[in-house]
């Protein structure tokens, strides 16, 4: 049986090396200076993928902007006050939206964004994913208050604190660092996103520091590039995927290693 | 003279569940009262009505009165912020903040506005310290993590933190029961020691405990006062034969 | 470390029953003086003190309950507070006897003394107030070897009590006259003897306390 479920485990972790190590294998070779810099060049001649990582950071600080707020305070209602049939109504909205397929939020804000405005943009495309970070960073909040032990919240009762106090200078600091693992991890997960910005953001050869226009992503750029014709630009797409399977990994690592038991 | 504490007709619910029947009792100024009895038997469930810290249970329903110098705590309009103030609890298991072992004690302090200058805010910690006979093991380390305490060391940090906002009463809720000998024997100096002071209310599953530090003993079962005297009568010569088979440890 | 809620308690405990002790090796001794030195006003203050021993052997039974009731003492402490709830009703039983003594006292203080001198008897009573003092001392210090000395010496007393038995016989025979008075010494000397017994449970109550040994009824010390 040991050996049935090491085996197991082996394959899977083998199953990830190897897909790392190929992309890696693959893409090494064109990174540059100027890979992260330039941006496409047309025809096929190379070029680099700058302006997909501006717009990538644009859109995600964007998501970020909007979605981190909304989420952790909306994490603290269900917490503190959501145990009651509104609390639950939302808990289950926001489970229910986790599992939505993230091109159904593409096509909802291509219908109320970008239809109205006339063209894609990278508003649209924030905005997609910041739907996406909502319910992720609002469950992981509540569970992260949660778990701030219920005697910790009596012991400053018991001193004459009122509810409001006890919710934000005990419950909130000690799981503060919780919930910022949430915050990373929910970052880390719309980083990676690439249907939700096939209709809202588009796509744009260029470097675009306007949310107003279409604005390029990592992840739309490197479907692109490898569905095009030429081999450069295959090329080029292994590039930033290990480039952004880098940058994942990077900050799941980072989320580790702040979380790790200090005592 | 009037006593600190005077309960009358206390009827408690969980629910549709009723856990204390009837409950009368008096509390003199600056004695220590122990509460004995078996486990599930409502004498911890009865300590949190003192300070209305039942409040946080949703399906929690109380009726009698409770007087505290004469004024009943479950009168509509109470002021529970500052009834938590004047009653003060310490909790079986040690629940220090996840701050240094000063900003513990100086919490309640702060949030009461009780201090009026940050010389002030350092005299009042020192003093509900030295109060918890606590300050000479801590006075070189006030700002470290309260979690780097031992166990007796972080309740006598509850005690002191409790102090701090100079209560009249002081419930406790079985302080030492997770607590070695020593630091058993110490809580139970301390104790001895406060009642000059503050009027004391100790629930305990212990009941030597009970014998060694208390003035009164109260004894509950089911939900019910079966026996309240003075301690020295209880544990030589009780009333009830109740009483007499839990003390001799003939059930419970 | 610091004095626990017991130590004070004990504390108490071991004065009152030291000054009970006191007491009781008074009362012998005035008891004895009042006989020697025919005083009669002396006689009535050990009877009036008597009473107050009474209520300290009270006091000192009501409080060693308390303490084992409330305290639960172990070890040294409870052979402590054991001896001491053991001694007390022997040295109020010894204040007892002192009373008779001093009872003796008030009679034949009234009668013409019996005889000029004693030799037999002022011996016993000093080697009688003497072992107590010793006793009650060595308790205090918890000394079990001064103890058992003194146990041994109990054959002392009870030697002293045969000669002074004969020598009051002899008394009688040669001058029948002296027989009521000579009566009422031969009961003081057994008043002495008693006393001298009870020293002999002190010191075995002394030996209990400090090494955790029952002596009592054994042959050898």
């Amino acid at each position: 049986m040991t050996t049935l479920t090491a085996l197991c485990a082996t394959f899977a972790t083998a199953v990830l090396l190897i897909i790392i190590g190929y992309i890696a294998y693959q893409g090494i070779s064109s990174l540059s200076i100027e890979f992260i810099t330039d941006t496409p060049k047309p025809v096929g001649e190379g070029g680099g993928i700058g302006n997909a990582i501006a717009g990538s950071a644009m859109m995600t600080a964007l998501a970020s902007l909007i979605g981190l707020p909304i989420g952790i305070a909306a994490g603290v209602y269900l917490a503190e006050f959501g145990k009651n049939w509104f609390g639950n109504i939302v808990r289950f909205v926001a489970d229910t939206l986790i599992g939505v397929p993230s091109i159904i939020i593409g096509i909802f804000i291509y219908t109320a964004i970008v239809m109205p405005m006339g063209r894609q943009s990278g508003l649209a495309g924030g905005l997609a994913l910041a739907i996406i970070m909502i319910p992720i960073v609002t469950r992981t909040t509540e569970e992260m208050i949660n778990l701030v032990p219920h005697s910790m919240r009596e012991g400053a009762l018991a001193l004459g604190a009122p509810q409001w106090r006890v919710s934000w200078n005990i419950v909130l600091p000690a799981a503060a660092s919780g919930i910022a693992t949430g915050a990373m991890l929910s970052i880390a997960r719309i980083t990676g996103e690439t249907a939700p910005l096939l209709f809202t953001a588009l796509n744009s050869r260029f470097y675009n520091f306007f949310y107003d226009q279409p604005m390029s992503s990592l992840t739309v750029q490197i479907y692109n590039f490898a569905t095009g014709p030429f081999e450069v630009e295959h090329a080029m797409a292994w590039a930033a995927t290990l480039l952004l399977v880098g940058l994942i990994l990077f900050i799941n690592i980072v989320v580790r290693f702040l979380t790790r038991k200090k005592y | 003279m009037e006593s600190k504490i005077s309960i009358s007709d206390l009827n408690f619910f969980y629910g549709k569940e009723q856990a204390l029947f009837d409950i009368a009792l008096e509390i003199p100024h600056r004695e220590v009262v122990a509460f004995i009895g078996p486990s599930g038997c409502g004498k911890s469930t009865f300590l949190r009505t003192l300070n209305r810290m039942n409040d946080t249970i949703p399906i929690a329903k109380v009726s009698g009165t409770v007087m505290i110098d004469g004024e009943n705590i479950y009168a509509p309009g109470t002021d529970v912020v500052a009834l938590r103030r004047k009653v003060g609890m310490v909790f079986q298991k040690s629940n220090p903040f996840p701050k240094s072992i000063f900003e513990n004690v100086a919490y309640g302090i702060r949030i009461n506005n009780i201090h009026s200058s940050k010389t002030d805010l350092s005299n009042r910690v020192e003093k509900a310290l030295r109060d918890a006979a606590l300050w000479d093991e801590v006075k070189d380390r006030l700002t470290t993590s309260a979690f780097g305490l031992s166990g007796g060391q972080q309740q006598r940090l509850c005690i002191a933190r409790a102090l701090a906002v100079q209560p009249e009463v002081i419930l406790m809720d079985e302080p030492a029961s997770a607590l070695d000998p020593i630091a058993t024997q110490k809580i139970e100096e301390l104790v001895v020691e406060l009642k000059r002071q503050y009027t004391i209310v100790i629930v305990t599953h212990n009941m030597q405990q009970a014998a060694r530090v208390s003035d009164r003993t109260a004894f509950f079962m089911l939900g019910k006062l079966i026996e309240y005297n003075p301690t020295q009568k209880m544990f030589q010569n009780p009333d009830e034969k109740l009483t007499e088979d839990y003390i001799t440890g003939r059930f419970g | 470390m610091e004095r626990r809620i017991l130590d004070q308690q004990l504390d108490v405990l071991r004065d009152k029953i030291l000054l009970l002790g006191g007491a009781t090796e008074a009362a012998v001794h005035r008891a004895m003086q009042a006989l020697t030195e025919r005083d009669s006003v002396l006689a009535k203050q050990v009877l009036e003190e008597d009473k107050v021993i009474d209520q300290m052997e009270l006091e000192i039974d009501r409080m060693s309950i308390e303490i084992l009731a409330l305290q639960q003492p172990a070890a040294h402490d409870l052979r402590f507070v054991i001896s001491v709830a053991k001694i007390t009703p022997i040295l109020e039983r010894i204040a007892d006897h002192a009373g008779s003594i001093a009872e003796a006292a008030l009679i034949l203080n009234d009668e013409p003394p019996i005889k000029k001198s004693y030799v037999e008897f002022p011996m016993m009573a000093n080697t009688a107030a003497e072992m107590l003092r010793t006793a009650l001392d060595a308790f205090t210090r918890e000394d079990s070897q001064v103890s058992r000395d003194v146990i041994k010496r109990d054959k002392e007393i009870d030697e002293s009590y045969r000669r002074v038995f004969n020598e009051l016989l002899e008394l009688m025979i040669d001058d029948p006259a002296v027989t009521p008075g000579a009566a009422h010494l031969l009961f003081v000397a057994k008043h002495l003897e008693r006393i001298g017994d009870y020293v002999k449970d002190i010191c075995e109550l002394n030996v209990y306390l400090r090494e955790a040994a029952f002596i009592k009824h054994s042959r050898k010390f």
